[in-house]
């Protein structure tokens, strides 16, 4: 064979694919017990009905409406598309970073003689795949609601399908060039910036949202001087130039019920503007990426001077604790505000905590009107499993992965004479003080925005206390159970089967912990009201005490159980 | 001090050590040797309590590793192969982290570390993240924490994987005054070179059961070869004679 030849033979895009796919396929069949395939199958199913039922039967309240229903139903699929196509950019340009610069295989990839453009449409494939699948099965059941309510035709799915491609293919392209970009104006090993950064989009990315969607003012239509502002303001797409609403258009154009009814102008549009991105993504990798992937690559990042003078004070913070303990914990602090992956998600929630705070702020409760007694009580119960449910999701983030993170460690921590239930406890309290400083900042808080106050709120501080205690017990138990070692992000550990299990636990306790208060709460604080009929006050007490007594008596369980059996669990982990 | 008692390791069906007898006295230096998947790395995460034997018992001195875990890795240093490190700690991070895991803090504790940096050379990087460290300081770094907490026994996996010649002379060099000194060394290579020049007795383990121990002397006993060195009783000990063979197969134009 002549050189020529030689070079030209290639390994083509779908053998580059290949381990990665093969890996997936092994992992989910190791991974596929019958538990797994029931649970996974029922969440599923659970949440496919959820999401069609919701979206379906809003779509019916719109069809409802004369003349205007159309109308909302484009501009709710506009709102809902927009909000995935931020998320899908977000998520994009993270899985790039980790896919085109920092995945273990990419050494072996730069050694090998492959050209450029075949790396950047397996690393896009791959991207692709990683950071969309997850919007795709959310996207399915809304789409599926909107097919049935005006009708599913052959027209319907297929520009449903092309229209996906498109929409999907966008921000991907978009991720991989921003992630390029990135990685070449920050030099060396500098992904923290780069997070960081991304981070800061993210939030920001999330504030534009709330300011482009307004969604406030389809709710009050009174707001608008007449029909005719309020039909104006429903024509109007978010923005002409986002291929959210090229989509929402093509395919509610396909279903008849859009603006461009038989147009095929915007789905066109959508595919050309989606290979035209694609070009100009390998063009931009041709050009950048392999400075970019040297870059990324290279040498040392010294610490600061200070940083170093400064080394101690951590240890002297933490001096009343034992000198195993605070080795642990100095150590857990440590890695975590270095590890840009870990923190710089605390700037996202942050972000999620003030929308939630904010929602509270204007829950039209207190407007003129005379509020309903039972009202302000199911929303503060409300506002309680909301906190919690907050809580858990916070937990899912930084606690669940906790055990899962020392994976690669754990060669030391197990040959040292360390009492593994010691790392156990200092994960526990590592994560469990930030989770209750913002329980009872988040609870108290929005108590007094909801002017509870008196039992209701000594009830809510206590339960949102015991609670964190448990979300954070039943986290790291979970976390020890379904460890997840060999991960190369630690974003994925949360995602895992494992953590959608805590997930499901986590909310089931917080719905039985909450049903156990709210009744005879209800019932006793109704007792007392002016004008209230008379009850049997020992009777309700005694219900009283034994709800209580039962939400206490789970509590103590959702504490205690888990962290025996992650304590169980890390004493018999071989790794 | 070290001592193994049928200690063997089953993954389901397939057998990765046979049961095994051994035992390491103080002042001894202990090597292991036996080719790829022989069972080595296996066996000494059972001695460090790493991993758990499927039977038999390991002792550390007078402590059995599965009932009085704490006590018995109060006295190892454990340097494995292919360790994962805390990437986002500086190196005298890393040292005091691993001193409070021993129960060690303090002004003495801070003095041993600072010595083993400036020992391994590792002292001008000493505030610096170990991701940005190579390869071979990652090694120094790892065999400096397996001694700031001054262990009486040393489990070492492959000690000169990474390491420059100097490192490399320094380790040696170390290990032998260590078990001079009355500690003891338990460490396995593939370097045989090391092991013929440094230990005391040596082990040769194939398909997870002990093909022979001894002294040298006992070995070339074994192996009834003659004057040879350990290669040559290596090779014909694990049944790898066939070795001038791939060579020559690989030499031949057009094998490759």
């Amino acid at each position: 064979m002549t050189e020529h030849a030689e070079a030209l033979r290639q390994m083509s895009v779908l053998n580059l694919l290949r381990p990665k796919w093969q890996s997936a396929q092994r992992r989910l069949a190791s991974e596929s017990t019958a538990l797994r395939v029931v649970v996974m199958g029922f969440v599923a199913l659970v949440f496919f009905s959820i999401v069609f039922a919701i979206v379906f039967r809003v779509l019916g309240h719109f069809r409802a409406q004369p003349g205007i229903g159309d109308l909302l139903a484009g501009k709710l699929l506009g709102m809902i598309l927009l909000a995935f196509l931020s998320i899908l950019l977000l998520s994009n340009i993270i899985t790039s970073l980790s896919s085109f610069f920092l995945s273990r295989d990419l050494e072996l990839l730069a050694a090998a003689p492959v050209d450029g453009m075949r790396v950047y449409t397996a690393r896009f494939i791959e991207t692709l795949t990683n950071s969309s699948w997850m919007m795709l099965i959310v996207l399915i059941p809304i789409l599926l609601a909107f097919g049935v309510a005006y009708g599913i035709t052959v027209k319907f799915v297929l520009t449903t399908v092309v229209a996906l491609a498109g929409f999907l293919i966008l921000p991907a392209v978009a991720g991989t060039i921003i992630t390029q970009v990135l990685v070449n104006v920050f030099p060396a090993r500098r992904a923290r910036d780069i997070l960081a950064l991304i981070a800061l989009f993210g939030a920001a990315a999330l504030v534009m949202l709330f300011r482009l969607l307004r969604p406030e003012q389809l709710a009050r239509p009174e707001g608008f001087r007449d029909l005719v502002d309020f039909i104006a303001a429903l024509r109007t797409p978010q923005s002409v130039w986002l291929p959210s609403e090229w989509t929402a258009q093509s395919i509610l154009g396909s279903l008849g019920a859009g603006e461009s009814v038989a147009d095929p102008f915007l789905l066109l549009l959508l595919v050309s503007t989606a290979a035209a991105f694609f070009v100009i993504g390998s063009w931009t990798h041709g050009k950048l990426y392999r400075d970019g992937l040297s870059k990324s690559q290279e040498g040392a990042e010294l610490q600061d001077e200070d940083d170093g003078k400064q080394r101690n004070r951590l240890e002297h913070l933490l001096a009343a604790v034992p000198v195993t303990a605070r080795s642990l914990i100095a150590k857990d602090i440590r890695t975590f505000f270095r590890d840009t992956t870990q923190w710089s998600q605390l700037i996202l929630l942050a972000v999620l905590v003030v929308v939630y705070v904010y929602n509270i702020k204007v829950l039209p409760l207190f407007s003129g009107e005379e509020v309903g007694f039972f009202l302000i009580n199911v929303v503060s119960f409300l506002n309680l499993g909301l906190a919690g449910f907050v809580l858990a999701a916070i937990a899912a983030r930084f606690l669940f992965p906790a055990i899962s993170l020392e994976g690669r460690t754990l060669w030391l921590l197990r040959s040292s004479p360390l009492d593994l239930r010691s790392l156990l406890w200092s994960k526990y309290w590592v994560g469990l003080t930030p989770l209750l400083v913002l329980a009872l900042a988040l609870t108290v808080g929005t108590n007094i925005i909801l002017r509870i106050s008196g039992v209701m709120m000594v009830l809510s501080v206590v339960t949102i206390t015991v609670m964190t205690f448990a979300i954070a017990a039943m986290a790291l138990g979970f976390g020890a159970l379904f460890p997840k070692f060999d991960t190369e992000n630690p974003a994925e550990i949360p995602t895992s089967f494992g953590g959608l299990l805590f997930m499901m636990t986590a909310t089931a306790y917080l719905g039985v912990i909450i049903a156990l208060q709210a009744w005879p709460v209800y019932s006793i604080l109704r007792a007392r009201q002016p004008g209230a009929p008379a009850i049997a006050g020992g009777g309700v007490t005694a219900w009283l005490v034994l709800s209580l007594g039962l939400a206490a008596l789970i509590s103590a369980a959702a504490i205690i159980v888990p962290l025996r059996v992650a304590a169980r669990r890390i004493e018999e982990l071989d790794h | 001090m070290i001592r193994l008692e049928g200690v063997s390791k089953r993954y389901g069906r397939f057998t990765a050590v046979h049961p095994l007898d051994l035992e390491v006295s103080p002042g001894e230096l202990f090597g292991f040797l036996g080719p790829n998947g022989a069972g080595k790395t296996t066996t000494i995460r059972m001695v460090t309590g790493v991993l758990r034997p499927t039977g038999g018992r390991v002792f550390i001195g007078d402590h059995d590793m599965q009932k009085d875990p704490i006590r018995a890795k109060r006295h190892i240093g454990y340097i494995p192969d292919r360790p994962s490190l805390y990437e986002k700690l500086t190196g005298s991070e890393f040292l005091r982290f691993v001193s409070g895991l021993w129960g060690r803090d303090g002004v003495e504790s801070e003095k041993r570390a600072t010595e083993l940096l400036e020992l391994f050379e590792l002292g001008a990087w000493r505030d610096t993240l170990v991701e940005s460290y190579s390869h071979g300081m990652r090694q120094k770094l790892l065999i400096a924490s397996a001694l700031v907490h001054s262990p009486d026994v040393i489990i070492v996996d492959e000690p000169m994987v990474g390491l420059d010649p100097k490192a490399a002379r320094l380790i040696k060099d170390l290990l032998r005054v260590f078990a001079d000194q009355g500690g003891t060394v338990f460490l396995s290579t593939h370097t045989l070179e090391v092991a013929e020049a440094l230990c005391d007795r040596i082990a040769i383990l194939h398909q997870g059961a002990i093909r022979a121990s001894g002294t040298m002397t006992d070995l070339r006993a074994e192996a009834a070869a003659g004057a040879i060195g350990l290669e040559e009783i290596f090779l014909k000990l694990t049944g790898s004679e066939n070795v001038h063979d791939i060579i020559t197969s690989l030499r031949t134009p057009g094998a490759a």
